[in-house]
């Protein structure tokens, strides 16, 4: 871990005047991630710019929907009674990530740009594309049981870690980010990129902005929704497979449907094609398979990471299957529903 | 005979007792410090730079950017260190394997990737970390070779064995004939992964440069003799130099058997700046030095429709270091838990480019006992007996290599007792059979065995004339237990309550004591507490004697108990002296005893002597997602004579959960071509989490061992060792599926 400054930053335009331009210097809110990636020399910031004093952690009723502060703390998210009963795969999606006493500190912002899990990525003695634009992607033919199946690029087949951005994108929230430049709107499906020959950009916000909050739209999927995290371990472990499933139901007609996977790209995964195959469909689990064998039809397996495409195809079909019933994945109690 | 130093001179009242750990209170409130806790006026802080190659050498270190940071004291790298021992086997510590120790910053040759190559020393830790990331090294690769299965065949019967490890027996009967004529045949292979201790606390040594020139070192060390012995040679110390201490430690699985780099390096930067240095290791840096080596093991076993064993082989190959033959008992058990007439074992290994592996909670039985234990239950679904029917059929009352009866072997009561909790009875026996909604249901089970030692240990008495009792000696508490056990032992001796008594541990100025490491601190250190305490007792006694108008006039020793803290004969109370009233009337201020123990001899001639266990797992799989819970684990224990309840309960319960860690999560990842292990930390390398931990029942059998006057047997290892071969035998009887691959993930039932 280097040396570096530190400033603290009292409003939204303080903290973007305190990154000024610098390439060199990162906003740090709760740190759950920026730190570790710090101790292993991975973020090297000459300049910290602590924002978590910024007016950014309320959630506040917006345009029909919420609109969440980026500051919100994971834990204060998920336990919201707003979010528990307007959007409980929200608050399913992050109850199943880390533990919490990491999502009391990790911010709503700070989720939705935390970094790769990849091996390789963490290792500064090992060459990575992500790291270190043009040394190489060790993982290819390397160790990537955990790695992508879908959107990967001949350089970087890392994967999105966040179990919460998979449910805000199933949800299709907005991400509002201001900047010197001003303020913008990024829809949640363009917020992250996938690799393609510059896997060092995760997401597609500018130099110099911040995220200020997530807007999320209404919805009326009632409790047809779940969040089905399937790891090596039952809790503290990352996605291998996680679908976000929602569905909008006319008896058991499918009147809508919301998929996207975590831990199987570079960004949670949707494919709107799959979810048109499903409306006007009966719920039934031929209509999920034929919906997962859409998604997975242009996955692509790595040396060790073969497994992930029918473990992605299994957990797509009894998501959805949750999601029909009403009976969502509890989050406490690790038998599979 | 041994025997005859039985606890008359006290009443047994807290051995056997639930008692809370004496250090518990010290270790939740934060005043137990642990080695890199300790702090001195002065102190300077090491950081490691580790090797990226894991073969090699090294051309260029530039420091000059390290050097440059304010604060930074001295970069030391194999170009500027001091002189220290040229030759590698004044590296050697006591627990070392046959070969030529690791010599950190010796010279440019790497030998590991994680290889230490530079210490940055300065004022702050914040200093040396950072100054650390500017350190550039270039080096000059080789092809390192780390995978065991790409040159198993190379591998070889180790020419120099290992001192406590017992090379495998020579082979009896006609193991290779046995097998072929057998009507039922099985030969699978087992493999267990890599396997890293990752205790809470880190490598750590604090080397505190004391006014007069010699040294205090606080080392993470599970036995600080060792530690004093290793740097003795390795920096020509004389003993008297070199203080060492380990108080508490944050667990150690074998993991702080040996001195590790980080307490070169801290001592080696004492003497160059001569002020006193810390050097704790990183996480990361945790994987830089022992690890369960993996193996590839081939069992054979044949048999008729009777079940009886005609035939056992067992093949074991797993890895080494390039400079040391690392060896553990992974076959000898096969020759062992059953009764056969041809069995054939060997074992042998193959060097790869990483640091030696070493001693990991019951090294050998984790691995060779997976591999056995799942063979038996193959065969017991091959011949349709149940496997504890089966086990039962093959049962032995003596070891079948030594042909000597065990001392003590109550593994049919953990049978019974086990089966009956668990409620083994009501097992369908059929794969698949058994199914609770959408998961499959499975029961298994195993044997588990390991080694009941005793090493030659010394223990300290000191009775001060306000009645309290100080007893130690320098073994380390390695966070089972031992200080409570031993204070345990000591108030029993002398009739004193619990906090009368004082338990000092791993200080170099105590009596010596022998490393704490294959689950015989309990049978060592015990046993010699209690000599020495029976010695006090004898002492005060005498005096109590000879006072004036003394109530014990004219009484033998043996007629009299000591309790609350008074010399009594037995069963006339009103005849007694306080132990206060006898120190003062004598005019001392102590009486102090020092005694050692050793192992029986006449008994180890007759008997041979192994704790034993019976595993019993329940685990639930969700029939398409392949994930596994294991919802109830029943352990049944033969490990003699309890001394504390809770806390062996307490050594047996974490034992099963790493037993389920090694089923189901750990493994070290290693990439071959960088021979870098790849998932060093704690979010990626699997431990159980509390999700994965459920109903764990622990029962201990009655068993009555004569080996030591304790009757104990140790507990430290046995609780682990068939934990993955019961979850293992349980996940096929749920799914029908074999996995013989440690840890069974998710992805290996799936592709099954």
């Amino acid at each position: 871990m280097n040396r570096f400054d530190y400033v603290r930053a009292d409003t939204v335009a303080d903290a973007i005047k305190a990154l000024g331009g610098d390439p060199n210097a990162r906003f740090i809110a709760g740190g759950t991630n920026l730190v570790d990636l710090m101790k292993y020399n991975v973020e090297k910031p000459g300049r910290l710019v602590d924002i978590t004093r910024l007016p950014l952690k309320s959630i506040e009723e917006h345009a029909g929907g919420l609109r969440i502060g980026a500051l919100v703390s994971n834990a204060d998210l998920a336990y919201d009674e707003r979010i528990q009963a307007r959007y409980p795969l929200l608050a399913s999606a992050i109850l199943a990530g880390a533990s919490a006493q990491l999502r009391n500190a990790a911010s709503t912002g700070g989720n939705l740009n935390q970094r790769t899990r990849c091996y390789y990525f963490y290792d500064e003695g090992t060459p990575c594309n992500k790291r270190e634009p043009g040394s190489g992607c060790p993982a290819i033919g390397g160790v990537n049981r955990i790695h992508a199946i879908l959107g990967a690029s001949e350089s970087c087949i890392a994967t999105n870690p966040s179990d919460m951005c998979v449910a805000l994108a199933a949800l299709e929230a907005t991400v509002q980010v201001s900047g010197p430049e001003g303020d913008r709107a990024i829809a949640f499906a363009d917020y992250h990129r996938l690799p393609g020959d510059d896997p060092s950009k995760d997401n597609t916000i500018k130099p110099g902005e911040i995220v200020v909050s997530v807007d999320l739209p209404p919805t009326d999927y009632g409790q047809h929704h779940t969040y089905l995290k399937l790891r090596d371990r039952l809790s503290y472990a990352f996605a291998l497979v996680s679908v976000a499933a929602a569905l909008e139901l006319d008896g058991q007609t499918v009147k809508t449907a919301r998929l996207a996977l975590g831990g199987v790209a570079h960004k949670p995964w949707r494919n709107l094609e799959a979810e048109a195959l499903l409306q006007g469909k009966s719920a039934t689990r031929e209509s999920f398979k034929a919906a997962a064998d859409l998604v997975l039809r242009e996955a692509k397996p790595q040396s060790e990471n073969g497994f992930k495409i029918e473990l992605a195809r299994r957990a797509i079909v009894r998501g959805l299957e949750q999601a029909a019933a009403g009976t969502p994945q509890s989050q406490s109690d690790k038998r599979i529903q | 005979m041994a025997t005859q130093i039985s606890t008359s001179a006290g009443r047994d009242r807290f051995v056997g007792g639930a008692l809370s750990r004496v250090d518990g209170p010290a270790k939740v409130t934060g005043l137990a410090k642990y080695a890199g806790e300790f702090s001195a006026e002065n102190l300077a802080h090491g950081y490691v730079v580790s090797s990226t190659v894991a073969k090699g050498r090294i051309t260029a270190i530039d420091v000059s950017a390290a050097e440059a940071v304010p604060g930074v004291l001295k970069v030391i790298t194999h170009q500027n260190r001091p002189s220290v021992a040229g030759e590698a086997k004044a590296y050697q510590d006591m627990v070392a394997p046959p070969g030529l120790p690791f010599r950190p910053l010796y010279d440019e040759t790497i030998v590991f990737s994680g290889q230490p190559v530079a210490l940055v020393v300065a004022e702050e830790f914040e200093t040396a970390r950072h100054a650390a990331s500017l350190v550039t090294v270039t080096y000059e690769e080789d092809t390192p070779q780390t995978d065991i299965a790409a040159i198993a065949d190379e591998a070889y019967d180790p020419p120099k064995k290992r001192s406590g490890i017992k090379p495998p027996p020579k082979p009896w009967g006609d193991a290779g004939a046995a097998f072929d004529g057998a009507p039922i045949k099985l030969r699978q292979q087992y493999r267990i992964a890599h396997e890293h201790h990752n205790p809470m606390e880190p490598q750590a040594s604090t080397v505190i440069v004391e006014d007069d020139g010699t040294y205090t070192v606080y080392d993470k060390i599970q036995g600080v003799a060792n530690t004093q012995l290793y740097l003795t040679n390795a920096f020509g110390l004389k003993p008297e130099q070199v203080r060492c201490l380990s108080p508490y430690m944050g667990g150690g699985f074998g993991g702080a058997l040996r001195p590790q780099y980080q307490l070169f390096l801290a001592m080696l930067a004492a003497q160059d700046l001569n002020r006193s240095v810390r050097v704790v290791l990183t996480r990361d840096q945790m994987w830089s030095f022992t690890y369960r080596p993996g193996a590839i093991q081939t069992v054979s076993l044949g048999t008729d429709g009777s079940g009886k064993l005609q035939a056992i082989r067992h093949d074991a190959v797993h890895g080494t270091s390039t400079y040391e033959d690392y060896q553990e008992n992974i076959v000898n058990w096969s020759g062992i838990l059953y009764a056969c007439d041809n069995v054939e074992l060997t074992y042998r290994l193959a060097k790869l480019d990483t640091p030696t592996p070493g001693d990991m909670r019951a090294p050998g039985a984790v691995t060779g006992i997976f591999a056995l234990e799942t063979a038996m239950d193959e065969l017991a679904c091959a011949t349709g007996i149940d496997p504890i029917q089966l086990r039962l059929i093959n049962y032995t009352e003596t070891d079948p290599v030594e042909e000597k009866p065990f001392g003590s072997k109550a593994l049919k009561s953990c049978f019974e007792q086990g089966a009956e909790r668990f409620g083994w009875s009501k097992r369908s026996p059929e794969p698949r059979s058994m199914r609770d909604g959408r998961e499959l249901v499975g029961w298994g089970m195993a044997t588990g065995i390991w080694e009941s030692l005793m090493m030659q240990s010394s223990a300290r008495a000191t009775l001060t004339a306000d009645g309290r009792l100080e007893v130690g000696n320098s073994t380390a508490d390695i966070g089972t237990g031992t200080y409570t056990i031993l204070t345990q032992i000591a108030a029993d001796a002398l009739g004193l309550p619990m906090d009368h008594v004082t338990t000092k541990l791993g200080d170099t100025n105590l009596a010596q004591a022998p490393v704490a490491g294959g689950s015989w601190t309990a049978a060592s250190s015990g046993t010699a507490v209690m000599k020495a305490c029976r010695k006090v007792a004898e002492q005060a006694f005498k005096l109590a004697r000879g006072m004036d108008g003394s109530p014990l006039a004219n009484v033998d020793f043996e007629r009299v108990v000591f309790a609350n803290g008074r010399i009594e004969v037995a069963g006339d109370a009103s005849r007694s002296v306080a132990l206060t009233d006898v120190l003062k009337a004598a005019g001392k201020d102590k009486i102090e005893a020092t005694e050692s123990a050793s192992p029986d001899k006449d008994f180890k001639k007759k008997y041979e002597a192994y704790t034993h266990s019976a595993v019993f797992a329940e685990v639930k799989i969700d029939e398409d997602l392949g994930i596994v819970r294991v919802t109830r684990v029943v352990s049944a224990i033969a490990a003699g004579k309890i001394l504390n309840t809770k806390t062996a309960r307490s050594q047996i319960m974490g034992a099963v959960v790493m037993g389920i860690g090694s089923a189901l999560h750990e493994e070290s990842v290693l990439d071959h071509r960088l021979g870098r292990f790849m998932n060093r930390n704690l979010g990626e390398y699997h431990v159980p989490a509390h999700a994965d931990v459920h109903d764990i029942d622990v029962i201990f059998v009655e068993e009555e061992d004569k080996a030591n006057p304790l009757g104990v047997k140790g507990v430290g290892e046995i609780g682990i060792v068939g934990t993955a071969a019961a979850i293992g035998n349980a996940i096929h009887h749920a799914t029908g599926k074999r996995i013989r691959e440690l840890p069974i993930t998710v992805d290996k039932i799936l592709a099954a």
